[in-house]
């Protein structure tokens, strides 16, 4: 059961992701003005935030130590702040700078920590086979760390997610699937692209345990999680959990999102952390005045990652050509 | 090898241009459909299928799941049986997830069948960087689709070009990859070279597939280019214009290579400039080397200058980008090497 403690730490956890999420959003825009250019910026590039679904990345990390890993999709930084990445790192990364996670060869659709064990990939459903084999790696070598895939529900109707299923469950190997649920992949919904409303059967068709967790609620994310992290450290194999989600913001910024009409409005009234503040209010477990003092400090310090990745040195243009082999 | 139609007054982008093609050839041909991620409502990420949706609806402008095999490969069914279908795969970059359909079978199944099947159909695709999109949403690749038989390969660099392709591709009994830039696309997200909103004829035209374009006449050096950086060979002709004579060929179209074109030009001026932001190995640079290289080297009279993307993956940061993007400043000093 989920203790008091740990509440407070799971909002914690989703305000440092939130404050995360929204200074990138403020950054990113500040400098395209006034006619906006995706390429320019101190952040230039495709920008994918994960406002919305912070209960996801929280409530599963809470499960996990540094040895586990996760693979991640284009939308990772709620998972990587959560597994324990180095925030000046990844902002650094972000903003292309040579104290970056990759001294600015990967960005933020490529994000790299071998010490979390955490990486993610811009191709859609890629990181599900490398979950598996990462898994295989802590199953060989006798260790109990799992390996965690975690990509969208658009991912799920891609030919690596089901080639990943089958091996993980034939060869019995601690992974966890995580669809994030979020309705939408880009602008196609998800009630179009598959006629299956509950994913979790898919997991069912290759034998695994699998659930469906609605409603967006980190301590009922994190008690799923727990159960198919424990199966999985204790031998028992993969397990599939498709997790609905919200996605607040646009697919990726810029987008006018003029396909969501109305659907857009609801989203918003399903933001998970006002919801979770005020629960913890209520209950007395937080006060105004403590919940207000944590997303402060959640606010301080990603301002001062983004000082720290400001303030860091370009790459030379010269590294280009470095680190294509080892 | 010049347009044929007069290109009138009306200027529109070539993400325009694309679609006002496509929409013609399916007011004509009821066989032809559109298939791919966000090509409904949203009229494709890049705009290459803007107002198709509310013209045609559901029926023929097909959003798809991410399940590129799936849809490449419905797409090959469709053109076996007579269909004409367009498959948008969203950017060049993921054919990593779908390329067996596109090479063993798209590619191969006319010549399998002794010519007995035709797969009529169009992949059109996003490709190009220059926007911090990285190693994965970055890549032209063209090359590495022009090395396997059987497919065709074009890549517009402005929009007259970009629709009359897309007609001849449409009608082409061939499977054709018609590659667009991003960076000529004429988005409004993007910063843009002016020549990427250009003249197009309201009609309907067809371009050639594998015939290249004198895009600027000269005489002192031949620069041969593709796609975005042939906008970018354009500006530095025109800075040029009074010192050094330079001829642009815009391919156009790699598979087929204008082989003629190239000899035709460099017979002439005896100096060749590359420019190419494919990888530099193993690809169309080394391709066109060779056929100087095969024909009659005494055609050169300096090495030739290739700007080309090195053999690196394509970095995030924008001073390690375009450390490896040809420019105009690259294309200059190439020219200037070749013709001190
Ligand atoms: C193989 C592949 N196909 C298409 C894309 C383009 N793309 C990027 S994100 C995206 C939608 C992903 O939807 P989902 O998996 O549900 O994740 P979400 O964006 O909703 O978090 C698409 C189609 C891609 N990156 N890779």
């Amino acid at each position: 059961m989920v203790d008091n403690e740990q509440r407070i730490e799971f909002f914690r956890q989703m305000a440092r992701i939130r404050a995360y999420e929204a200074a990138l959003q403020a950054n990113y825009h500040a400098d395209k003005t006034p006619q906006w250019d995706i390429g320019a910026g101190l952040i230039p590039g495709e920008m994918h935030l994960a406002a919305g679904q912070e209960p996801v990345a929280v409530g599963l990390c809470a499960n996990l130590v540094k040895d586990d890993a996760i693979t991640g999709p284009h939308r990772p930084h709620h998972l990587a702040l959560a597994k324990g990445v180095d925030i000046n790192k990844m902002t650094a990364e972000i903003y292309g700078r040579d104290t970056g996670l990759s001294h600015g060869k990967g960005g933020h659709m490529h994000l790299f920590d071998p010490e979390q064990h955490f990486s993610c990939s811009g191709i859609i459903g890629q990181g599900m086979p490398v979950a598996v084999g990462q898994a295989m790696a802590f199953a060989r070598r006798g260790t109990d760390n799992v390996a965690v895939a975690v990509a969208g529900e658009g991912a799920a109707n891609q030919g690596a997610f089901h080639e990943a299923l089958n091996l993980a469950a034939m060869w019995k190997l601690p992974v966890i699937f995580i669809i994030e649920d979020n309705d939408w992949a880009i602008s196609v919904a998800r009630d179009t692209a598959t006629p299956i409303k509950d994913g979790s059967l898919r997991g069912t068709a290759y034998g695994m345990p699998s659930q469906r967790v609605e409603g967006n609620d980190v301590e009922m994310i994190y008690e799923a999680c727990k159960t198919a992290v424990d199966r999985a450290r204790a031998g028992g194999g993969p397990t599939l959990l498709e997790i609905h989600t919200v996605r607040l913001w646009g697919h990726f910024e810029g987008d006018a999102q003029a396909y969501r009409g109305e659907e857009l409005n609801e989203a918003a009234e399903r933001d998970p952390l006002p919801a979770y503040e005020q629960r913890l209010i209520s209950a007395g477990i937080l006060t105004e005045e403590s919940a207000a003092a944590i997303k402060a400090e959640a606010e301080a310090e990603v301002n001062a990652a983004i000082e720290f990745a400001k303030s860091s040195p370009e790459p030379k243009p010269s590294d280009a050509y470095l680190h294509v082999f080892a | 090898m010049t347009a044929t139609v007069d290109a009138g007054t009306r200027r529109v982008t070539t993400a325009k241009a694309i679609s006002e093609g496509i929409a013609q050839e399916m007011r004509s041909n009821p066989d032809v459909f559109v298939m791919g991620e966000d090509v409904g409502p949203y009229g494709g990420i890049f705009g290459s299928t803007g107002g198709l949706f509310e013209e045609f609806g559901s029926a023929r402008i097909v959003d798809t799941p991410i399940s590129e095999t799936g849809f490449i490969g419905a797409g090959i069914g469709a053109a076996v049986e007579g269909m004409r279908p367009v498959v948008e795969l969203m950017f060049v970059d993921f054919f990593g997830v779908c390329f067996d359909q596109i090479y063993n079978h798209m590619a191969k199944i006319h010549y399998e069948s002794g010519g007995n099947v035709k797969v009529p159909m169009v992949i059109m695709t996003a490709v190009g960087g220059g926007y911090s999109d990285a190693a994965q949403h970055s890549q032209c690749l063209w090359a590495t689709f022009a090395h396997m038989p059987g497919m065709k390969v074009v890549a517009p660099s402005n929009p007259y070009d970009a629709k009359g392709l897309m007609i001849s591709a449409i009608r082409d009994d061939n499977p054709v990859i018609f590659m667009f830039h991003k960076g000529v696309m004429g988005l409004p997200w993007m910063a843009k070279n002016p020549r990427s909103i250009g003249p197009v004829p309201e009609e309907e035209y067809t371009v050639p597939i594998g015939k290249a374009a004198i895009a600027h006449e000269g005489s002192d050096v031949t620069v041969v280019s593709v796609s975005m950086s042939v906008q970018h060979c354009l500006d530095v002709a025109e800075e040029l214009e009074g010192t050094t004579s330079v001829e642009v060929i815009d391919l156009r179209s790699i598979v087929p290579l204008d082989r003629e074109a190239i000899l035709t030009s460099v017979a002439k001026t005896g100096k060749l400039v590359i420019v190419d932001e494919d990888y530099k190995s193993f690809g169309l640079s080394g391709e066109i080397i060779a056929t100087i290289a095969d024909k009659d080297p005494s055609l050169l009279k300096a090495p030739v200058e290739r700007v080309c993307y090195p053999d690196i993956p394509v970095p995030y940061a924008r001073v390690l980008e375009y450390e490896a993007l040809p420019t105009r400043d690259k294309i200059k000093a190439a020219i200037a090497k070749v013709t001190a």
